[in-house]
């Protein structure tokens, strides 16, 4: 089911990044860019029909959304990827990037539609407050002036400059570049990746998705809250092991698996074991100042000390770890192996990052506020129920943000801990590593870009359904 | 009046017990500083092992000795004069310092430049730095190491290890959400008293903000320090303005074997500066957080 070998590169002449070319006279493009424009006049004109707004309006505002989002990707591509002689894979590449741009231009332009014609508008007016400010307009641009020049030269180009390096194949050192179209992220890919079957089986993963939000919905029994729940256990599992050897490459599958397993491990058992810690501790007692102090200061040792530490106790003869286990009976454990170096990483990462979740929840804990909880005793709730309903949800603000930190670190921060704990080996090569072994250790710069943009769209994607799922059901108060 | 009335509605103390003596020889809800005692020893642990490999040598670790060892002086030498761990704790310090000071600075004068000044195209300017929130270094990291020792030519060189650093979002927000929480008429009074805008910075707002400045130094001060992939691509090995983490590795991959009790040692060294000013200044860390949460 995995795909074939590695494929070469398609370098075409005369191409590169971003040139103004001929690429209207080609007519695929033409075609391919006045579909979207097409869709979007049609779906907008329904949509402002149903609002009661003027059609003109939506015509032109859903023709312009299609336009731009088609061509957003495409313009800089110079549509390459439609040329003649590409693989059909480049062109299914292609319109997949078209479909991802027209759907982000008609949601982007759905919400500015949203927010003109329902009445808010006015508060987007300037309310500058005016009350203690100073005057003159050329002191607070002299003030802000370094921040934004270093932000603009250290943030912003290098972000546009990934993805103009994501098309392109080049090394460091050498200022020679080849245009290379979207042959970096195809090589991610598999050749099955478009295939009818991978169609299949996402539709199989979308309607698992579906049904766990829909079955039982209003149902809050434990079985259905269950069948629910297993549900979206076997949607993740199925994708993970069915889907997605079929989309990407070989060795990028293991880098996306690697990558997952050790997050969420991370995430799970850094917040499970916090807040049990939390639970039992939060009553205000006596040298509750130093027992923070010591719970927190592995904030402040760095991931790759995190990572020499547990490299020492986890070594093979003389590590702690396995002196354990042989003082137990036992024969010392492989920590080095494909299946247990990835715990190591792990158990380094949730040791630096419990006492930080600790104190969180510590604070959260003492903010919830007792006479619920009593009412709730009183009317027969166990304390298993006390806490699983009341407690837990009173504390989601808090799980939120320690999810989204830990995710945070997890997938950035672990680099340091990785580099000296397992050197990357097999089972621990998450996306980050990948990267700088691909654009540092290879000099491949532009394989490299091309993977930093698929990890930028993965934090996007799972920020954004941070916020849809667990963002909607937090509870700021009482 | 009203004290009167509250001495009169006070219910009087209920009179102690034996039970009651007793009852406080132990310490008030006892399991939960046990379960504290078992977390902190847990927490602890691994730091401490690392100290404790640090003064041993090669055969002592493999034959797991639970004493401290004797090789203290020995690992000392082999870490701080043979691979040059006492230079690379400089070069830390030294950026940590810059880089938390300039950043400071910078966040300070554009908090100032977005409370206390209307200018046209305000909110664009404050959109373009709330957007760099979403741009982790991480991600842009090839990139950024094409332009900075390609097109700059920074290679290796202080100034690729802290310019990059020195703006920072949220350090500016952090000065904002501050500076807008001080009563404006803090401001009216200066400019009546014929201040401008710096001297109004240093004389009133800087005095009143020393906890929102603990709060960032403390976490960039860590921060920088702890960096590691930066400096890996930017100053590696041999090069004179390595910083400390990096410099760790020289101590992994020595001769023909490794020697734990100078690799430990080294971490341990490595260690002190950041944890020093991370629990020194603590209380301003939790308020920085807090700020930042509200937000």
């Amino acid at each position: 089911m995995i795909g074939a070998s590695i494929r070469p590169y398609r370098v075409l002449p005369n191409q590169t990044f971003l040139e103004k070319s001929d690429m209207f006279t080609q007519s695929t493009n033409v075609l391919v860019t006045l579909i979207p424009a097409i869709i979007g006049a049609v779906y907008f004109t329904l949509l402002f029909i149903s609002l009661k707004r003027p059609l003109w309006l939506g015509i032109i505002i859903g023709s312009g959304a299609g336009l731009l989002g088609s061509m957003i990707f495409m313009v800089p591509l110079n549509y390459c990827t439609f040329e003649p002689d590409r693989d059909p894979i480049d062109v299914y590449f292609g319109i997949f990037l078209i479909v991802v741009g027209v759907s982000v231009s008609f949601a982007i332009a759905r919400s500015i539609v949203a927010f003109f014609f329902s009445g808010q508008r006015r508060s987007l007016i300037d309310h500058q407050v005016s009350a203690g400010t100073f005057k003159g307009w050329l002191m607070p641009w002299l003030l802000l002036l370094p921040t934004l020049v270093i932000l603009a030269l250290f943030l912003y180009y290098p972000s546009l400059d990934t993805f103009r390096l994501s098309t392109l194949l080049t090394r460091l050192g050498n200022s020679r570049t080849v245009f290379v179209c979207v042959d970096n992220f195809t090589r991610l890919l598999n050749d099955n990746t478009f295939s009818i079957q991978t169609a299949l089986f996402l539709i199989i993963s979308l309607q698992l998705l579906v049904a766990s939000q829909t079955v039982f919905k209003n149902s809050d029994t434990m079985w259905s809250r269950l069948f629910r729940y297993s549900l979206i256990l076997s949607n993740v599992m199925f994708f993970l092991f069915m889907v997605m050897p079929l989309i990407f490459s070989e060795n990028y599958y293991w880098v996306l698996i690697a990558t997952f397993s050790i997050s969420s491990a991370i995430v799970i058992l850094s917040l499970t074991i916090s807040l049990g810690i939390a639970t039992m501790a939060y009553q205000p007692i006596r040298g509750a100042s130093i027992y923070r102090t010591l719970l927190i200061w592995p904030y402040a040792i760095s991931p790759p000390v995190a990572g020499i530490i547990f490299f020492i106790i986890f070594n093979q003869t003389g590590g702690i770890a396995n002196h354990l286990i042989r003082l137990f009976g036992g024969e010392g454990l492989e920590w080095k192996s494909v299946e247990l170096a990835p715990w190591t990483i792990i158990l380094a990462s949730v040791w630096k990052a419990l006492g930080f979740s600790i104190l969180f929840y510590i604070a959260g804990l003492q903010n919830v506020p007792q006479d619920l909880l009593e009412a709730a005793a009183i009317d027969g709730a166990n304390a298993w129920q006390r806490f699983m309903r009341i407690t837990v949800p009173m504390l989601s603000p808090i799980t939120f943000f320690l999810i989204v930190t830990n995710i945070s670190y997890a997938f950035f921060d672990i680099f340091g801990t990785i580099d000296y704990l397992t050197g990357g080996s097999a089972g621990t090569n998450v996306m980050i590593y990948e990267i700088y072994n691909v654009g540092i250790r290879n000099n491949d710069l532009g394989k490299a870009s091309a993977q930093s943009l698929v990890l930028f769209v993965l934090v996007i994607g799972i920020t954004y359904l941070q916020f849809r799922t667990t963002g909607r059901r937090v509870s700021y108060g009482a | 009046m009203t004290t009167t009335v509250n001495m009169l509605t006070e219910t009087a103390q209920p009179i102690a017990t034996r039970a009651d003596s007793v009852r406080r020889i132990i310490p008030k809800r006892w399991y939960a500083h046990v379960v504290l005692w078992i977390a902190c020893f847990f927490i602890g642990f691994p730091l401490f092992y690392a100290m404790l490999v640090g003064t041993q040598n090669n055969a002592q670790v493999i034959n797991f000795q639970i004493l401290p060892g004797d090789s203290l002086a020995n690992n000392w030498q082999s870490v701080m004069v043979d691979r040059n761990l006492g230079r690379y704790m400089v070069n830390s310090v030294v950026l940590a310092v810059v880089v938390t000071t300039g950043k400071t600075v910078l966040s300070l004068m554009a908090g100032l430049a977005f409370v206390y000044f209307r200018f046209p195209g305000k909110w664009l300017v404050f959109g373009f730095v709330l957007i760099t929130l979403m741009m982790p270094t991480e991600l842009l990291i090839i990139a950024l190491f094409r332009f900075v020792s390609g097109q700059l030519e920074w290679g290796g060189r202080f100034e690729a290890l802290a310019i990059p650093f020195l703006a920072s979002a949220t350090g500016t927000f952090l000065f904002r959400q501050h500076f807008a929480n001080i009563p404006a008429e803090l401001s009216e009074a200066s400019q009546m008293d014929g201040a401008n805008p710096l001297q109004f910075l240093f004389r009133v707002l800087i005095p009143i903000s020393w906890n929102t400045i603990g709060a960032l130094a403390v976490i960039q001060f860590v921060y920088v320090w702890n960096m590691y992939l930066w400096p890996l691509l930017i100053a590696p090995n041999g090069v004179e303005n390595q910083v400390v983490q990096v410099g760790l590795r020289s101590l992994l991959s020595v001769d023909t074997s490794i020697s734990y009790g100078p690799l430990m040692l080294g971490a341990v060294i490595a260690s002190i500066p950041p944890v020093i000013v991370f629990v020194l200044l603590q209380k301003q860390f939790m308020s920085g957080f807090a700020i930042t949460r509200d937000k």
